[in-house]
Parts: structure tokens; sequence; C-alpha cells
């Protein structure tokens, strides 16, 4: 194989670092779906959601000495209440009106963010340490498997399995679900679809933070670095419909091992690849791979 | 008086022309108009066909970086660099409109933004779009070889003439009937479908015109500044038309030419003394657009007007 300059070894290095992407395609469509199931918006700003979360680990282990474990819960939580925060001032007026002004305010809403970080850190990219509990890689024979990156796709899994569990299997699921289905009638049976939905835009902010925490070690860290993917995650979602909550999942992670082999064969189509496949399941399946139409 | 009263837009927009060179520097207005055209293009598809498209940059930048490209490698003369941009524009409008109106509504508007971003990476490596720089130094040459646009004068009176045409056409395909159809299909695309019309091919067609008069504002732009670069292929400027639209009035004639002159001149009095807090101030305008202000100042004006 060594004449076409592909190796075992770049071959599943590169497979890996695709699986690792798609973890994070896939936290971030999930957080989409959800939030455009129940609020009916797509939310252009969780990018800059995620961006924060990654700030926010770098500037607590930078400035306050806090740890990457710490950083994993509290930067989630912060920026869930920023999160509610904006639901409930801007985006709750808008539940009635087309679904194009909640990509528009938040659309506007990430180039707040956007702005408001870059001026306080500039465009150059922060370097943030891999916690020593994950430094190092385990020989696995075949391949040398760096820690951190098996560990964020343990970990995104579990998160994304969990959510699924909770919307699918729990009490607080079916209310969900329900209130997606019919506002209306879900209210009538005396739940609160207000704070449902201020704790949904929560939990999707939460899960874009998340993501932006167990991203930090393996980016660069950057004002731009949400809202250049979020562009990637719309294709995602394009492609596997926000229907189904596995549905999304599943191509996110399906689509970062596409990217990471793309890399290898034809590194030159790397950065296009989701979107060309996006223009073929248009025009295969219009619908997308899981979607209905809502 | 008929025909002042028809046209009195445009009229009024001629003697406004005449007037901002002496006011303004000349070089602004040229790129307050290159996106007062862009905007109107735009305009066509989300105010006349309700469309958002959210990545209407890729058409800018496809028509400016073609002009560019054409005007340096193959010397030609700006009115055939111009038409080599708008029919690269209107070919790409194509394509890329035939795959996102087999979506509809925010799908919609994803597929164009991420079919745009395909583009934005196709220009950062491509081997005849300079990268990163982009391309840079492109002369303005002679008009049918004859009329040198060196002169900032004599391109001003040029990016006008432009304007005026693109300006011109947008508002002759609103007032025709096929105009008509458009605005049936943005207020009930199923009635359109149901009384017989090919709501596709409409769409379609709205969409390549969009990007050819898209695609012709990039090329002016490229023409009058000498430069095209990955900025005009931008998401970011996808949002800052859409931003000028909705400033202007979403649907309205003149709605978003007065949005460019907003947004333009904010950016250019901004940039130097707040940096990046014009992306904040961008942001904020748009926030209180949505949530306050949806029908623009023109269709605001429009409004109180009607109502005394």
């Amino acid at each position: 194989m060594s004449e076409v300059g592909i190796t075992l070894d770049s071959l599943l290095g590169q497979l890996l670092l695709g699986l690792v992407n798609g973890s994070f395609y896939a936290m971030l469509s999930l957080g989409l779906a959800v939030i455009f199931g129940l609020l009916n918006i797509v939310n252009f700003a969780h990018g800059a959601l995620y961006m924060m979360g990654a700030y926010f680990a770098w500037i607590g282990l930078t400035y306050f000495g806090i740890g990457y474990w710490w950083s994993l819960l509290i930067a989630p939580s912060f920026v869930a209440v920023f999160g509610m925060v904006i639901e409930r001032s801007l985006l709750q007026w808008l539940y009635k009106l087309d679904h194009l002004y909640g990509l528009l305010l938040t659309f506007g809403v990430s180039l707040i963010i956007e702005g408001t970080y870059r001026y306080f850190f500039g465009v150059s990219g922060q370097p943030y340490p891999v916690p020593e509990l994950l430094s190092g890689s385990t020989d696995l024979g075949f391949m040398s498997l760096p820690n951190y990156r098996g560990w964020v796709v343990i970990a995104s899994l579990a998160v994304c399995l969990s959510t699924w569990f909770v919307i699918e299997r729990t009490r607080l699921g079916a209310y969900l679900r329900a209130a997606t289905e019919n506002p209306q009638l879900t209210q009538a049976f005396g739940i609160n679809v207000p704070l449902l939905v201020m704790l949904t835009y929560g939990f999707g902010a939460a899960l874009a933070a998340f993501a932006g925490v167990l991203a930090a070690p393996v980016i660069q860290i950057t004002p731009l670095m949400g809202n250049n993917l979020i562009v990637i995650v719309f294709a995602v979602v394009v492609i596997g419909g926000m229907g189904s909550i596995l549905g999304a999942v599943a191509t996110g992670l399906a689509l970062g091992v596409i990217e990471g082999l793309t890399k290898v064969f034809y590194p030159e189509a790397s950065s296009t690849v989701v979107f060309v496949i996006m223009a073929l399941v248009l025009l295969v399946r219009p619908a997308g791979l899981f979607g209905r139409e809502k | 008086m008929t025909f002042v009263r028809k046209h009195a837009v445009l009229l009024s927009l001629v003697v406004v022309l005449a007037i901002a060179p002496f006011l303004f520097y000349p070089v602004l207005v040229m790129k307050v108009l290159c996106f007062a055209l862009f905007a109107c293009a735009f305009n066509l598809l989300l105010g006349y066909t309700g469309l958002l498209s959210f990545g209407h940059a890729a058409y800018f930048g496809a028509g400016a970086y073609t002009t560019g490209y054409a005007m340096t490698a193959w010397a030609t003369t700006p009115e055939l660099g111009l038409l080599f941009g708008v029919v690269t524009a209107a070919l790409l409008g194509a394509v890329f409109g035939g795959l996102a109106i087999r979506r509809q509504g925010i799908y919609f508007a994803m597929i164009t933004l991420a079919l745009a971003q395909m583009l934005y990476f196709f220009c950062l490596q491509a081997p005849f779009t300079g990268g990163e720089d982009g391309l840079q130094g492109v002369p303005r040459g002679k008009l049918f070889g004859l009329i040198d646009l060196g002169n900032d004068d004599v391109m001003y009176v040029f990016v006008s003439l432009v304007f005026l045409g693109g300006f011109w056409l947008i508002d002759r395909i609103i007032r025709s009937p096929f105009g008509q159809v458009l605005k049936s299909i943005r207020e009930n695309e199923d009635r359109a479908l149901s009384l017989g019309y090919d709501v596709d091919r409409y769409k379609l067609v709205a969409f390549v015109l969009s990007s050819a008069l898209a695609g012709l504002a990039g090329a002016t732009k490229t023409l009058t500044f000498g430069f095209a670069t990955l900025t005009d292929v931008f998401w970011g400027t996808s949002g800052e038309v859409v931003l000028m639209t909705l400033v202007g009035g979403v649907g309205t004639v003149l709605g978003p030419v007065i949005g460019a002159v907003v947004i333009i001149v904010l950016q250019n009095e901004l940039a130097d003394k707040v940096g990046s807090w014009v992306l904040v101030i961008l942001g904020a305008i748009f926030v209180v657009n949505v949530l306050l202000f949806r029908k623009g100042i023109v269709g605001e004006i429009t409004a109180r007007f009607n109502r005394t």
C-alpha cells in the first residue's frame, strides 16, 4: 500500500480523527434537532454557544485555575443559563412568526457573541492542554490510540444516547414529545409548556457548550470556530433531517468518518465532501435520510 | 407626465446619483451602489418570491471572481468581463437553486448557506483564485476598447448606469405578469400550484435571475476596487445582504437600496473606531430589526403613510 502513499496507520488515524469530528457534528446536530423540534427555530447561535463552551474552559484554566473536569460541568451550566436568558428575552416573541425570523434573530445573536469574543480575545487560536488523566496513548497492537480522542468519542456517544433515552423513555421526555406534537393541548393538560421550552433551549445550549469543552484540547480555540462549524452542521442536518434523534447522531458520526476517509484518499476535497454529499442526498432523497417534512 | 409618475423612483434615483459624488466620496458611493444592487437582487427572492437564500454571497462572489479572472488572465474588455461574471453566477444559481428548491422554508435557507460555503472552500483551494489573497490588481480596462474606466469620474458614471439598469430590470420583473406569479407563490405556494402554475420552475427562474444580478453586482465591485477576495464569498457577506434588505424593508422596491446605504455607511464610519464591535452592532441591528421593526425603514414609512 505504501506506493500509493496510504499506510494502515494513517488510514486508522484519520478514521479516528473523523470519528472525533463526527462526535462534534452529532452532538451539535442533536442539539439543533431538539431545539427545532420544540421551538421551531433553527438555532444559528448554536456554533457560538459551542465556542462559548470552549472559551469557558480556557478562561477557567487560564485565569481561575479551574481544571478540565470541572469545566466539563461548569461551562455547560453557565451556557445553559445564558441560553435560557436568550430564550426568555428574545426568542419567546418569535414562536408565532415565520420560522425564518428565528434563523435571522439567532444569526444576529451569533454575530453579537462572536464580535464580543473577538474584541476581548482577538482571532488568534488559543491552545488548551489535554487533561493529565487522558494524556498519552494506548497501544492497540494495530495502531496507537491517543487516549483523549477515544474519550471524546465515548463521552459524546454517552451524552447522545442519554439524551435519546431521556426523550424517548422517560416521563419528562414524554412531556417534551407531547409539547412538540401539540403545544396547546399539552398546556391544557396542565404542563408548563413555556418552562419546558426554556429548559429545552437551555439543554440544547448546554449540549453545545459540552461539545465545546470536549473540543478545546483537540482544536485551536478562536471566536470563529463556532460559526465556521455551524455551516457544516447545517449540511449534516439537511442530510439527516431533523425528525429523528438517533438519525441525527448516526448522520453526524458517519459524515465525520467520511470526511476523515476523504482526507486520506483525496485531501483536496475533505473540506467540501459534506456539502457534496448533501447535494447528492437532495437529488436522491430530498426529505433527508431520516427526515419527515414538518 | 405618466412616464414621470411610472418611473418616479427610478428618476429620483437618477437625480440622487447625479448629486451624490459632490457630497460624498465617489468611491464610497460606488461601493454602496454595488451592494445596493446586490441587495435588490436578493430582495427579488426574499421579498417577492418568499425564498430566504442565506448563501447569496456565492453568486456575488462568483461574479466577482470570474470577472476578476477574465480581466486579468484573458485581458478582456470590461463589458465582456462583466458578461462572464454574470453568466457564471447565473449558471451557478441554476445548479445551486435547482438543488435548494427541492426543500422548503428553513431547509432552503440552510441548503443555500451550505452550498455557498462549498464555493468558499473551492475559492480557497482552487489554483486560479489566489487562495487567501484572492485576485488582486484587476485592471478596469477600456469599455468597448474605447472609454478608459481608470478615471474615477468615468467609472462613477459607469457604475451608476449598471446599477440603474439592474434596478430598472428588477422593477420591471416585479411588475410583469411573471412577477405577479412570484408574489402569489410567496403568499400561498399551494394555491399557486393548484391554479396550475409550475411553482418549481418559477422559483428556479427567479433564483437564476437573482443570482445573475447578484453576480453583476459582484462583478461591478471587482471592477471598481480591482480585487476579488474570499470576503466576497464568505457567509458573513450573505448575512450582510440579508441585513441590508431587512433594515431597508423586505419586499419594497427601494428598501434594499436604503438598507445598503445604512449598513455600508455604518461599516465605513465605524470600522476604524470600534474594531470588532462592528460585528456586535450588526448583530444587534439584526436582533432589533427582527423583534421590533420587521417591515424595515421603507416598510414602516409606507405603512404610516397609508394609515393617515
